[in-house]
């Protein structure tokens, strides 16, 4: 019982070859993105902008957000729909799991060795069985420019 | 309470906004009972309104303000201190009413100052009417606007029946509702929407033949125009509101000034978009100012000068197809061109060589750039330079321009053209590189097919790709290239002809789709970086594309500019531009059908001008061209002059002075090299070559010059520091011909003589040469013993040798050096001997 009321419901999705997981509450949506422009000069992860319901979504490829091993062009991307401020983004993964409820007391802080860039990114990490799931800070994914600068 | 003190603010805000322009009118029209009733009414309402809100401060200011104007309604003459006063109690009210909207409260203060002089002067009135002046007279007492009318002020003040116009406008108020800006700017989104989805379901529709959806979706359709337009609508606001603060403005300013200035406006009822006008504002304001304070001479230069002692600042606007245009005109002194072209080099904006190329028109411009203030003394008024640039940005953020006209002495006019909204705007649908674009139509001026078998072609000067269209030469982009899209295709493709700001230059794109009405969606936050784009929009088949930043494009041309006009400015330096490789030539007919060429680099400009225009005085034909007279010549006698139409010209400019050479008709702009395989002893052409296959004669601008204007070298001569005598011996005519003149457009005097022994006896006659420059193969007596005879004579021992050579081998090199030839200089380059003759007199300069 305790653990429901302090547990947080995760999105989980994998890209790259690695488990994620998202609060659910800044998820807005799930989708297959379809049709996305190509932004000439724009950073190399953002795949591009597309129309969701009249809205305008910038596209980024959470592969080369990360630096993860990315998969073949024509394997199925899903999307994970996200709103910052006014904007929506959509972050292209390669696969989305199911909802978890885990308990906020078994997050454990980012080991010491963790790839830098994806130690920025990340809120911390859960102990599944059989696979660790790294919970990802949304608004520290979608800080394009700081990363830029900081690089 | 809040709600309550919101509508207070909005109202007051806009009611102190009317008292203000009303208030210059009544200073210049006192008799008028009906504009003071206006003025006492709001003051009376604002009053009334901070008594219920329990505003204590406001109240008893405006109380002592009504007061005042109470007696000025029974009779008692205005006086112009009066209304600086009430001016000034109108300020303090809003200063209050501002901290009131950040505070929620009144700011701490005391108005007791203000209410005393208000309350002094109405006191003082009654005990000594006879003090005060006659009313009448006032106007003329002070510097200040004898007549500021706006339009729609004109219909409420002129009128003798007084009664209607207030009436109506009461009457409008009950038909009016107050809405929150929020709430139509969330409608306005809302149709846009709306607008988008329709198109997708015309797109859908359009591709089944038969569907029962077709009618009902043609009315959809026809209620979303209509939707669309009515939302439009209730955004529209008069521009006249963005005018409203300007009479008092321009008061306040000829007060300060002592000038007189008046200020007119025209259509002040033109309708925009409120977020338009909202960001219009700001510029407009800082225009006039600018006009007022730069512009108009003070009353003593204006009636020097002949004019009206007042001073005119002219606003109007009007629509025209999708845009407002605004201007704003001055009848003062206009702009100082010379004034601005020193700025311009101080400020290391362009070059002299740069500036003597540029149009007064051109120039003019320089005053948009950042930093710049021609103004020799800084007023409070315009600042430091810190406005033209912002106002142009502002005005281009909003997708407008900004462009304006100088008459020297007649006055300045500054024309905005601006979108009538922003949310909605015309687009042409390009794609480059497989991918789709819009480019607002407002930027763009025309298309031009290239390519292919039409009549437009895309030609590359070096790795520049340039279009002639219409006897200019277009600069162009890839847009391709712009946007790393590609390997750029010259072959094939649609030049899109674009206009930012004065600047005209083509984006080459691969296809041309349509046009279309765009909803200008903002720019994702990780994509605003991208200068070349500015904004995105969902097309009717549901695709998004990006929207391209005219300026942004423009950006790019403007460094490839940049790094071509320092070469250039390089180039014109030296005269010429015959270098080991290749040279651009302009080849043109002009007399005979044998194509002529001269180096494009010579020339400033290629100009069509209208017949009609060619005057004739004194045997010479002249044109008057940018302000002066300019001469022109026909490259031979059997080159006529043609009797209609336009005549083709080539200018060429030196400090300051233009010619203009005569031609049938200019053929092509080539890229070879050059070589003079065949000498001419035709004076005005150097000789012949092959340029494209044809033999074509290289014309000698050199010799036409002095046939424009006698004294063109002599000029030059006089400005020299000293002016060094090169003594040119070659026994050929051509050469001293056609080298005596680029020796001396160098600034330097040339005495030529045609042997060896000719030179010698130069030397021994006791004319001081500080250079000598010989051809090493002459009959009887050659260079080499030219060199060893002078090193015999006394006077003659140091000075330096430069050679001529047809054929320089390092043995005659050697030889030379040994005899005393300081330099070697092959006979074609031209550019290599005048530097040489610059190196060595540098020396010689140095040794003295």
């Amino acid at each position: 019982m305790n653990d429901t009321i302090n547990g947080t419901e995760y999105v989980t999705f994998t890209t790259g070859g690695q488990l994620f997981g998202l609060p659910i509450e800044r998820v807005q949506d799930v989708f297959k993105p379809a049709n996305i422009t190509r932004v000439p000069l724009a950073a190399r992860e953002i795949a591009g902008v597309l129309n969701l319901r009249g809205r305008i979504v910038t596209a980024i490829r959470l592969n080369d957000r990360l630096d993860l091993e990315s998969r073949a062009e024509e394997a199925a991307t899903m999307a994970i729909g996200i709103e910052c401020g006014a904007e929506s983004f959509g972050l292209l993964v390669d696969a989305v799991g199911e909802v978890l409820r885990l308990p906020d007391g078994e997050r454990e802080a980012n080991p010491i060795n963790l790839d830098r860039k994806l130690a920025r990114v990340s809120a911390g990490v859960f102990r599944l069985d059989g696979q660790l799931l790294v919970v990802l800070d949304v608004d520290r994914v979608l800080d394009l420019g700081a990363e830029a600068v900081a690089a | 309470m809040d709600e309550l003190l919101g509508d207070f603010l909005t109202e007051t805000t806009e009611s102190l906004d009317l008292v203000d322009s009303e208030l210059v009118r009544f200073e210049q029209d006192p008799n008028n009972g009906q504009i003071l009733g206006n003025i006492f009414r709001l003051v009376h309402t604002i009053k009334g309104t901070c008594g219920f809100l329990g505003l204590s401060r406001l109240e008893a200011l405006t109380h002592a303000a009504e007061s005042l104007m109470g007696k000025f309604r029974d009779g008692m003459p205005v006086t112009a201190d009066a209304v600086t006063l009430i001016l000034s109690t109108l300020d303090r009210i809003k200063a209050i009413l501002g901290g009131l909207q950040t505070l929620q409260r009144e700011p701490d203060g005391n108005d007791a100052d203000l209410i005393e002089q208000l309350s002094r002067m109405a006191r003082a009135e009654k005990v000594a009417p006879q003090l005060q002046p006659a009313p009448q007279q006032l106007s003329h007492d002070k510097p200040a606007p004898e007549r500021a009318e706006a339009e729609p002020v004109k219909q409420a003040a002129g009128e003798t029946s007084d009664k209607p116009a207030g009436e109506a406008t009461e009457k409008l108020a009950s038909h009016s509702i107050r809405v929150s800006v929020d709430t139509l700017d969330h409608l306005m989104t809302t149709v846009s929407e709306l607008v988008l989805t329709r198109n997708q379901l015309l797109e859908i529709v359009r591709q089944h033949e038969d569907s029962d959806f077709k009618v009902p979706l043609q009315r959809l359709s026809n209620v979303t125009a209509e939707l669309q337009e009515g939302v439009m609508k209730t955004r529209m606001q008069p521009i006249g509101n963005a005018w409203q603060k300007l009479p008092r403005v321009v008061r306040d300013l000829s007060a300060d000034l002592g000038k007189d200035i008046e200020l007119e406006m025209h259509g002040a009822d033109t309708e925009l978009d409120r977020q338009v006008l909202e960001l219009v504002k700001d510029p407009l304001t800082h225009l006039v100012r600018n006009c007022a304070d730069h512009g108009i001479e003070s009353p003593a230069h204006r009636l020097a000068a002949g004019k009206r002692r007042a001073g005119t600042i002219r606003l109007s606007a009007c629509h025209q197809g999708g845009h407002i245009i605004i201007e704003i005109a001055d009848d003062g002194r206009g702009l100082d061109t010379a004034r601005i072209k020193a700025k311009a080099i101080e400020l290391g904006l362009a070059g002299e060589a740069e500036l003597a190329a540029k149009t007064d028109g051109e120039i003019c411009n320089f005053i948009f750039a950042p930093g710049f203030s021609t103004a020799s003394q800084v007023t409070s008024v315009s600042g430091r330079g810190v406005g033209m640039d912002v106002v142009r940005s502002n005005i281009e953020q909003i997708g407008g321009t900004v462009d304006l006209k100088s008459a020297p002495g007649a006055g300045t006019t500054f024309t905005i053209k601006i979108p009538l909204t922003l949310a909605i705007v015309s687009a042409l649908i390009v794609e480059a590189g497989g991918e789709r674009f819009a480019i607002p139509q407002l930027s763009v001026l025309e298309l031009v097919r290239a390519g292919g078998n039409g009549e437009h072609r895309i030609e590359r000067i070096k790795d520049t790709p340039v279009l002639r269209l219409r006897n200019t030469l277009l600069p162009l982009l890839h847009l391709k290239e712009v946007l790393q899209l590609g390997a750029p295709d010259d072959d094939n493709g649609f030049v899109v002809v674009t206009q930012v700001g004065n600047q005209i230059f083509g984006a080459v794109v691969d296809g041309v789709f349509h046009t279309e009405e765009i909803v200008i969606k903002p720019m994702s936050s990780k994509l605003r970086h991208i200068p070349v784009f500015s904004g995105t929009t969902i097309l009717g088949d549901g695709s998004v594309i990006m929207i391209l930043d005219p300026n942004g494009v423009a950006q790019a041309l403007g460094r490839a500019a940049q790094a071509a006009q320092a070469e250039a400015g390089e180039v014109k330096e030296n005269e010429e531009v015959v270098k080991d490789d290749k040279v651009s030539l302009l080849v043109f007919r002009a007399g005979s059908q044998q194509p002529k060429a001269v180096p494009l680099s010579l020339v400033t400009r290629l100009e069509e001008i209208d017949c009609r225009r060619i005057e004739i005085s004194d045997g010479r034909h002249l044109v008057q061209y940018r302000d002066q007279l300019m001469p022109l010549i026909r490259v031979d006698a059997e080159a006529g002059l043609k009797k209609e139409g336009s005549q083709p010209i080539l200018v060429f400019s030196d400090h300051g002075r233009s010619m203009g050479l005569v031609v049938d008709e200019i053929v092509d702009i080539v890229e070879d090299r050059l070589d003079i395989e065949v000498a001419s002893n035709r004076p005005g052409v150097l000789g012949y070559a092959v340029v494209k296959g044809a033999t074509t004669e290289i014309i000698d601008v050199g010799h036409f010059l002095p046939q424009a204007f006698e004294d063109w070298f002599r000029r030059r001569d006089a400005s020299a520091r000293v002016a060094r005598t090169v003594l040119l011996v070659d026994d050929s005519a051509f050469f001293r011909e056609l080298l005596a003149p680029l020796i001396k457009a160098a600034g330097y005097h040339v005495v030529a003589v045609a042997s060896a022994a000719d030179a010698l006896t130069a030397l021994k006659s006791g004319t001081r040469f500080d250079l000598v420059v010989t051809d090493v193969e002459m009959p009887e007596m050659d260079g080499f013993a030219l060199a060893e005879a002078m090193r015999s004579m006394p006077d003659a021992a140091t000075t330096p040798i430069i050679a001529l050579a047809a054929m320089v081998s390092a043995e005659t090199i050697e030889r030379g050096r040994a005899v005393g030839f300081h330099d070697f200089v092959a006979k074609f380059d031209r550019a290599g001997l005048i530097a040489a003759i610059k190196e060595q007199s540098a020396d010689l300069h140095q040794a003295a």
